[in-house]
């Protein structure tokens, strides 16, 4: 991982396919790409196949109802064929995750030191002396107040605000090189919430890991990413760096969750809303899954899977609407106004 | 309409202590405030669902207990819950759960069938397709329309909505926010909404109740509120929401710390141990509510705005430089 | 009337997902069933214990012997003797019949009991656990009193102070099972109450008891009945206990608890007669274990 330019993590085609009572093709060809020290959100509402993506990334999926294909490549690790030790070994030393409910994530019957400490002796050899070391140190760098009485502490001890750090602390003992999290401010109170992803951003800097964070929350997507993939219906809409997301959308579907948004709405006014809702997903999309929604809509769209434009680097959408457009927008764009 | 005060009391925590506050016929009063706060004790305690342990409830003229029955305040009070799931009965089809309230008050069977297609209809659910259907059977958003149709069954002039678009996504948010706006200017409503987010308050509120376990802490029209920030933990409140701007994101959270356990909150002004502004005299007395301004409409209790309470700050009502 | 005002109408007609959706529902009962048909598992059990029920049920109409007159000189014949093909029992009697007749007693005092605890218990623990206050803890603290024997212990104190008999037997398993029903009547229906639509409920104006048999009842049966299923084949293997023990039914009737008394003298000459009462009694109480469980699985309404 020592060339800043190569990908840490290089999702290809990626599908996802639940089989059970009712079958859901929660992820449909989902290419991503992140590279090492950069923080990636996923953006997306429930069903979207966000936190599917992610736990894909782990093979945390029920292994009988779940259908796979595609490639996962974290790091140069093939992560498809991945299992036994080797998948022990790479869940939590180089790819952990962080969740939404740290009160779920960590086990109630053992205290925060040595629920640290163990996941750092399962990948490293150190002594128990040593791996608690480490563990005062993690709840030191996520600024838990007095860590060393905290260590002692159980998870039912602690306020929402300090288990999530102590979540972090413990994802983050065996310095992965990749990160993910699983809207994990989504549970905090507002106060707390920004605390944390201060915190998130200043770790990722210490500890130059890759981040793929996982939200619903524009806001949220706003003040931790470098860049925003947008997905619905199991794949990714739009793709580009904050500012191109926030300024210049291009996809419908991410036009609509911008104007949906309350941010500046003004008292009384109506709010432009995204009418309908997000498609079941029982059959896989052989067109546009949005297009059902969309106000732009023409024949074409549901008849096909719509193009994937790429107007620069790093940027994408998938839509009809670039067509034609994203040459002479791709001049313009640059520089990025202050 | 208004509402008196209320001093709930139990051996482990005192949820809402000594608020009062009031709600004028055809507004919006928005609550805001973080997890511990009391604002759903508060909504559940407007409906009848808590009893009161001190304190009045008036509404309409009529005191809870003396001129009113809970009966009588079910007539004209309705409440929206935040779970849809849970705040529908999985074995009853949608028109069974709408045409329940009616019929506990002797409508006819068929003509609360008909009414409850016709609010399934006005609450953008064409009763043809939805009348039988499962409330499992139905998205979150339609869920929570269901439920707002079964509060209008009852035909209510005051609506409490505690957390009512909290678990919905943002685009199914708004819509659900048009309706509630719609609903409003028709029926001729009254809300109480209460929320965390504060943009979602900000949106539909015509004044602003800021909580901090079980207190109020401010309370006035939005755009007084929003301006001024009277209160620090207001102001932090504000201060949190996230910036929606790349160029000029938030740097320096607003808080350290935790809110409190609201079983064994702080003593004297309960924010003061997270304020940055505290002094001795926060840790001992009680704020008093005080105008701000001297606006007959906005309060805060805060010991910075008493020019009496001996805060340092606090002399010639010195404003409060934002806490941002 | 429309209710999301947009700025835009979508060229293309919305077709959320709900809409595709057929429009009147399955009811809650239909769509147990159709799951339950889905379980191979639930179902061979289901199908076992029809013909069971059937044999037993309709035992005078069957080609058997009399399971009362036994010969002195064919005793104990091992399984596949002429004319009686499961052999015949220590006073020569044929099993077969005595099996398919001892399953009337036995089956009896397996539902019943259960039956009878179902309705009492359900009455409790839902008054309990929707009451609450001081009556919920009048009701509780009595169960616990009961919890503190074991279940056998307390089946065969009873019957031992009320006599041998059947009926005798029957309402000391209807105590025993009294108080587990209650206790999980009682946790489900608090569970229940706390739900938000008992307080949208209580907030529409109507009466307690309304409530609770429209709101209450119907998510609460489906738990205490499951977990009631699982309760009669204890309740068999206890009748038969009783029976081993001398207080439930008393010889010639046939049992299938008393056969495996009266046999076990036989044991070392034939074992696998002797041990028929109790293979019987094991495989009525695993189909019927079995069944609960598919049964449960098949409640689960969430998806």
């Amino acid at each position: 991982m020592t060339d800043p330019t190569a990908n840490l993590l290089e999702i290809e085609n990626l599908e996802v396919r639940f089989h059970g009572e009712r079958t859901v093709h929660a992820i449909n060809g989902l290419d991503l790409e992140l590279k090492s020290g950069e923080v990636m959100t996923i953006l997306g509402e429930s069903g979207s196949g966000k936190s599917v993506t992610l736990k894909a990334l782990l093979k945390l999926l029920p292994e009988r109802r779940t259908a796979m294909s595609g490639s996962m490549t974290v790091g140069g690790i093939d992560v498809m064929a991945l299992k036994g030790r080797a998948l022990s070994d790479y869940r939590g030393k180089t790819v952990s995750m962080i969740f939404q409910e740290p009160a779920l994530a960590l086990d109630p019957v053992y205290t925060i030191g040595d629920q640290i400490a163990e996941a750092v002796m399962r990948h490293e050899r150190v002594s128990k002396k040593d791996a608690l070391a480490r563990a005062l140190d993690m709840l030191k760098r996520v600024r838990i107040p007095s860590p060393e009485s905290r260590l002692k502490n159980y998870p039912h001890e602690m306020s929402g605000g300090m288990r999530q750090r102590a979540m972090i602390a413990l994802a983050l003992a065996c310095k992965p090189d990749l990160l993910l999290a699983d809207e994990p401010t989504t549970a905090l109170d507002a106060t707390v919430q920004i605390q944390v992803l201060l915190l998130l951003r200043e770790l990722q800097k210490e500890f130059g890991m890759g981040i793929v964070f996982v939200t619903h929350d524009i806001g949220v997507a706003v003040e931790i990413s470098d860049r925003i993939a947008v997905m619905y219906a199991g794949n990714i809409v739009e793709e580009g760096t904050v500012g191109e997301i926030i300024k210049d959308p291009r996809h419908p579907y991410t036009k609509g969750l911008l104007a949906s948004n309350l941010h500046d709405a003004d008292a009384g006014e109506t709010l432009s809303s995204i009418p309908g809702s997000p498609p079941p997903l029982d059959v896989k999309p052989d067109h546009c899954s949005f297009a059902p929604r969309c106000a732009h809509a023409e024949e074409r769209c549901l008849s096909a899977l719509p193009p994937v434009f790429k107007p620069g680097p790093g940027r994408r959408v998938a839509c009809i609407l670039e067509e034609g457009r994203a040459p002479q927008r791709l001049g313009q764009r640059l520089p990025e106004p202050a | 309409m208004r509402k008196g005060i209320f001093n709930r009391k139990t051996n482990a925590v005192r949820a809402v202590d000594g608020v009062s506050f009031t709600v004028a016929k055809g507004e919006t009063l928005g609550i805001v405030g973080e997890s511990g706060c009391g604002k759903s004790t508060t909504a559940r305690l407007l409906v009848g669902l808590e009893g009161i342990d001190a304190g009045d409830l008036i509404f309409d003229g009529d005191r809870l207990g003396v001129d009113l029955s809970l009966k009588d305040l079910w007539d004209g009070v309705q409440m929206v819950f935040q779970d849809s799931y849970a705040s529908l009965n999985p074995r009853l089809t949608i028109e069974e759960t709408i045409a329940f309230g009616p019929k506990m008050r002797g409508v006819a069977a068929d003509e609360a069938r008909r009414l409850a297609h016709e609010l399934l209809g006005r609450v953008g659910l064409a009763p043809a397709r939805f009348a039988g259907r499962y409330p499992h059977e139905l998205s979150g958003g339609q869920r929570q329309r269901v439920n707002i149709a079964r509060s209008l069954a009852m035909k209510p002039r005051l609506i409490i909505l505690d957390e009512a678009v909290s678990a919905l996504d943002k685009s199914v948010e708004a819509q659900v926010l048009n309706l509630l706006r719609e609903l409003k200017d028709e029926f001729g409503l009254t809300y109480v909404f209460i929320s965390h987010d504060l943009n979602v308050v900000r949106y539909v509120s015509d004044r602003i109740m800021v909580m901090y376990l079980g207190e109020v802490v401010e309370i006035g029209p939005v755009a007084a509120v929003w301006e001024k920030r009277a209160h620090p933990y207001t102001a932090a409140l504000f201060a949190a929401m996230p910036s929606m701007d790349p160029d000029n994101r938030t740097e320096v959270p607003p808080l350290a710390g935790d809110p409190p356990n609201p079983i064994d909150p702080p003593s004297g002004c309960r924010f003061h141990t997270r304020c940055s502004f505290a002094e001795p005299v926060c840790g001992k007395t009680r704020p008093k509510s005080v105008a701000v301004d001297g606006a007959a409409d906005h309060d805060a209790a805060c010991h910075m705005l008493d020019p009496i309470s001996g805060h340092s700050k606090s002399a010639g009502g010195s404003r409060l430089e934002a806490a941002e | 009337m429309s209710t999301t005002v947009d700025t835009k109408v979508p060229a293309v007609p919305a077709r959320p997902a709900a809409e595709q959706a057929p429009a009147q529902s399955k009811g809650y009962w239909q769509g147990v069933g159709a799951r339950l048909s889905r379980d191979p598992v639930a179902m061979v059990c289901a199908g076992l214990l029809t013909l069971l029920l059937a044999a037993v049920v309709f035992a005078p109409l069957l080609p058997l012997a009399d399971p009362f007159t036994g010969s002195m000189i064919s005793r104990l014949k091992p399984i596949g003797t002429e004319g009686h093909i499961l052999g015949t029992d220590e006073l020569g009697r044929d099993m077969l019949a005595r099996l398919i007749y001892g399953g009337r007693l036995t089956l009896m005092l397996g539902l019943l009991p259960v039956i009878f605890a179902f309705l009492i218990g359900t009455f409790l623990g839902v008054l309990a656990g929707y009451v609450g206050g001081w009556l919920n803890t009048v009701i509780m603290r009595t169960v616990d009193v009961f919890f503190a024997f074991p279940s056998i212990l307390l089946a065969i104190a009873i019957s031992g102070a009320l006599g041998a008999g059947i009926v005798n037997s029957l309402v000391s398993l209807t105590i025993v099972f009294i108080p587990p029903i209650t206790r999980v009547a009682e946790s489900v229906t608090a569970s229940v109450r706390s739900l938000e639509y008992v307080d949208a409920a209580r907030i529409s104006g109507a009466r307690a008891l309304t409530v609770v048999r429209v709101h209450v009842l119907g998510n609460v049966m489906s738990p205490i009945f499951v977990y009631a299923t699982s309760l009669t084949s204890v309740s068999m293997i206890l009748a038969a206990g009783l029976s081993f023990l001398g207080l439930g039914v008393k010889p010639p009737q046939p049992e299938w608890g008393l056969m495996l008394n009266t046999l076990r003298t036989a044991i070392y000459i034939d074992p696998v007669l002797a041990a028929l009462p109790g293979a019987m009694i094991f495989l009525t109480s695993l189909c019927l274990n079995l069944l609960s469980d598919g049964l449960r699985s098949a409640m689960n309404i969430k998806d």
